[in-house]
């Protein structure tokens, strides 16, 4: 493949929708609201419901909580175990998958409309009532020690541990959601059950969904599916405060390809500035080939597979960072040179024409962002954890628009501080010294 | 929870497709083929060109050249300076990117469907116009190798997965990885690439695939316009690479790195891929690999490793028919903490043998095929995804008729079918056997 770049590139938080696209506000009785695509040409329909606060609502001491808590989710439900639950959904060739994340507990949801109530019906049992019995319990905790493990050999997950952890100190942005080996090992059944009711209440819930359901079909659904999760769960998370300064971390892990991941504190996506901050991210290192960073580090000089950088815009905590790998005796030219790039981005922004073919290229993909049912059901339920109103897709591309060089250049001083650029380099790069 | 290592293994229901109404397919008089799927839900359009030509193609000692070749083909040709193909598909507001294979090498673009020409017309360019200097194939390699580093020599299961893949061939290029072996790799120039391509790259290797807001008409007379045009290539070497002689003796290794965190043990067997007019016996392995390791919770494997006897913390069963050639079929097992690599591989032995002893599970055979028909369902979501399916059957060997009766013969296969491929496959001369070990920890 020509390119290949990390989920880090995925983190982008403009939320999407497209021009086309017909989305339905729906209200149930029992007080849920959904954003609907209706889509009767392919019999499925995705259901994507995010809870707000995921994993960062874990406890002290209890790190890891709510990510295990949500592993076992299809682990069984009142007197069926886990491969009574499998079975059944496999039998039913429903898709559920169960995910958390920083910000949110996700459940993506494809049903076949032949037997629609049958999998909703299963679902609601693993929602409402898990089991979390103590033989899953084990057997799920095994398989998060067992991903811990090997993340702690991965130099791209040592190098974003260790950027989160000095960015974020105690905050649960500062570690890993899944836990580490002591966190995991010391979570009990009740630790997931007060997990669950943090997690996964009313009081949080947007839901999206795309496909082969009508509006009355899908309030009566969201009734049965949520109406009997608790109404409140736990407050969220604090503010987290940056912490990092300029400098260069080198983690020496022998391995013939050096990665680094660079940057600094971000901005909040409701700033006003958002907009002229993606645009001049997507320019700088978000746009893939035509970026920046792509075109210095690895056109011009061939020194990577793959440079990107992106604005990472969390509820309580904002990054504005990149990673790259190159061979230990380049990484030091891969420094210099993004630091160049970092410095000419903050000193000069845009150029006119710059501005101008990104914005083409934004406005131009949005409409096609809808790629089906499952991707629109994402997109809807983005939108509203967001915070943005349903008619967002008609001024979306205006806003792109609106941008002028001068507010790009007013965010590009803002924004882009090479006196805070800090490297967290994991690997044995030649000539790249440890500040610390 | 779904387990970090299942993305080792290939998801086996991979949306089958059958006959559609929407698809339908022509042929240019130079030889080159076009298939279109038309969906209306959107006003997007996804264009594939897939060329018959892949790493397995290669001439020896030049591994790697045909992924070189793809990154070349974004630098330039006579009417496009380098990156201009990439940056007008971006000022259009699409994204475009390419994929090399071992029996193909596809290019593609996703715009809004009245851009549609515009992409076809730089891809018939690039089809017979390339032109690249010698300092965009030097930069371009250190890009290769640096794609290599990442993908495979910083990941000790890449490395792994190499040295298997080496073993499990005793003579066909299969074994040869895509990106190439390092040493032949930084050794690739110019003179290789453009060989290759004039070769390969002709009207009548390719075919391309248009999914999305378009009809076959349009999408024909775009085709005749800026296809039609381009010369055949008349000397397209026939495709038959060299064969495997009867595996005589089981391989087994061993390999430890530093960086290995889990331990694991993989077990591939030369099996029969799909052919042309004869996809039975791949069927019925297809729906082996999902009874023996399909589903972690139901399936043979998952059932008696991870839950019963809780040996594995994961475990698998692969295999994918779709192949030019002989394909494999896979066993993973991921042993729980404190198990022994010896004990993991004899827990997978005995559980096999009593799956192959035992009356197979009507239920879950059941269960396997009302899947792979909701997977057809789900599968009609994505334009990729359909495009890719129809590209990579047609470039490995399946005609649209192969692919409309897949899901038939799939849902035609019987117990003494599964049974009986499975016989044939479980023969451990034709297998490799791999440990992956912790430096140190070596058994």
């Amino acid at each position: 493949m020509r390119i290949f770049l990390t989920a880090l590139s995925t983190l982008i938080l403009i939320p999407l929708s497209a021009l086309a696209i017909d989305i339905q506000e729906v209200k149930s009785k029992g007080g849920f609201t959904a954003w609907l695509v209706e889509e009767h040409s392919i019999p499925f329909v995705s259901i994507d419901i995010s809870f707000k606060g995921g994993a960062s609502l874990d406890l002290p001491g209890k790190r890891g909580a709510t990510n295990l808590m949500v592993g076992l989710l299809e682990e069984g439900t009142g007197d069926m175990d886990a491969r009574d639950f499998a079975a059944a959904a496999e039998g039913l060739a429903a898709s559920f998958g169960f995910d958390a994340y920083n910000d949110s507990v996700s459940i993506s949801a494809k049903m076949l409309t032949e037997n629609r109530d049958q999998a909703v019906a299963l679902l609601r049992r693993a929602l409402i009532e898990p089991r979390f019995d103590q033989v899953s319990i084990d057997r799920v905790k095994s398989q998060v020690q067992s991903i811990i493990l090997s993340d702690s050999k991965n130099p791209e997950d040592i190098a974003s541990r260790a950027f989160s952890a000095a960015a974020f100190g105690d905050h649960p942005y500062g570690s890993g959601l899944n836990g580490t080996e002591e966190s995991v090992e010391g979570l009990n059944r009740d630790d997931l059950i007060a997990a669950h009711h943090n997690a996964m209440a009313q009081d949080r819930i947007f839901i999206g969904a795309s496909g082969d359901i009508t509006p009355d079909e899908l309030a009566a659904l969201l009734d049965d599916l949520l109406g009997d999760l608790p109404a409140v769960g736990a407050p969220m998370p604090k503010q987290a405060e940056y912490q990092l300064t300029n400098g260069v971390t080198v983690i020496p892990y022998e391995t013939p390809q050096s990665v680094a991941v660079f940057g600094h504190q971000g901005i909040e996506r409701h700033d006003d500035d958002f907009f002229a901050a993606f645009i001049l991210n997507h320019v700088f290192g978000g746009a893939g080939f035509e970026s920046r960073l792509m075109s210095e580090v690895r056109e011009k000089r061939g020194l990577t597979y793959g440079i990107g950088s992106s604005l990472y815009s969390l509820d309580h905590g904002q990054l504005f960072i990149g990673q790259v790998a190159s061979s230990n005796d380049r990484m030091a030219e891969v420094i210099t040179v993004v630091t160049d790039e970092w410095t000419r981005m903050a000193e000069s922004g845009l150029t006119a024409e710059e501005l101008s073919a990104a914005k083409t290229f934004l406005t131009g993909a949005y409409p096609l962002r809808f790629d089906g049912n499952s991707r629109i059901a994402g997109i809807l339920t983005g939108m509203q954890s967001t915070g943005l109103d349903i008619a967002y897709p008609d001024t979306r591309n205006d806003k792109v628009n609106a941008v002028t060089l001068a507010d790009i250049a007013r965010i590009a001083k803002r924004l882009m501080r090479p006196e805070d650029l800090r490297y967290v380099v994991v690997g044995q790069p030649d000539d790249v010294e440890n500040t610390d | 929870m779904k387990h970090i290592f299942a993305a080792l293994i290939l998801s086996v229901i991979a949306a089958p497709l059958s006959a559609q109404d929407n698809v339908k397919s022509f042929t240019l008089a130079n030889g080159m083929e076009g298939v279109v799927i038309e969906d209306h839900r959107s006003p997007v359009v996804v264009n594939m060109v897939w060329y018959r030509a892949g790493a397995a193609d290669e001439p020896r000692g030049k591994s790697g050249i045909a992924h070189m070749l793809e990154h070349l083909l974004f630098k330039g040709t006579e009417n496009l300076a380098p990156g201009e193909f990439s940056k007008t598909v971006a000022a259009n507001g699409g994204s475009d990117n390419a994929f090399t294979a071992k029996d193909y090498t596809a290019y593609f673009q996703r715009v809004a469907a009245d851009r549609l020409e515009l992409m076809m017309k730089m891809e018939a360019d690039r089809m017979r116009n390339l032109r690249i200097s010698e300092e965009d194939v030097l930069t371009e390699r250190d890009v290769v190798l640096e794609e290599r580093n990442q993908r495979t020599d910083s990941d000790p299961s890449a490395l792994f997965g190499e040295q298997r893949t080496a073993a499990q061939y005793l003579n066909h290029p299969y074994g040869i990885p895509i990106i190439g072996w390092r040493h032949e790799a930084e050794k690739l120039s110019r003179a290789d690439a453009l060989a290759f391509y004039e070769t390969y790259y002709s009207p009548n290797n390719a075919i391309l695939v248009v999914a999305g807001d378009v009809t076959t008409a349009d999408v024909q007379a775009l085709a005749e316009k800026h296809f039609g045009p381009l010369e055949p290539s008349l000397d397209l070497p026939v495709r038959a690479r060299v064969s495997e002689p009867p595996h005589l003796a089981e391989r087994r290794l061993k390999f430890s790195d530093e960086r290995v965190a889990q331990p694991y043990i993989i077990r591939s067997y030369l099996a029969p891929e799909r052919n042309a007019g004869e996809q039975s016996e791949a069927a019925a392995l297809t729906i082996l690999a999902e009874l023996l390791g399909g589903s972690s919770q139901t399936s043979f494997l998952g059932k008696r490793l991870q839950f019963d006897e809780q040996i594995a913390v994961y475990s698998s069963a692969f295999y994918s028919g779709q192949s030019l050639d002989a394909t494999t079929f896979g066993l993973v097992v991921v042993p729980a903490a404190n198990v022994s690599l010896q004990d993991a591989e004899d827990a997978l032995d005995r559980v096999v043998a009593e799956f192959l002893e035992q009356p197979i599970n009507q239920e879950q055979m059941g269960r396997i095929k009302q899947q792979i028909k909701a997977s057809e369902i789900y599968g009609r979501d994505s334009l990729r995804g359909l495009a890719n399916s129809y590209g990579s059957a047609l470039t490995q060997g399946l005609t649209l008729k192969d692919v409309a009766a897949w899901p038939e013969v799939l849902a035609a296969v019987t117990e003494e079918d599964i049974k009986a491929a499975a016989a044939k496959v479980f023969d451990r001369r034709q297998a490799v056997t791999g440990w992956l070990m912790r430096k140190g920890e070596e058994q």
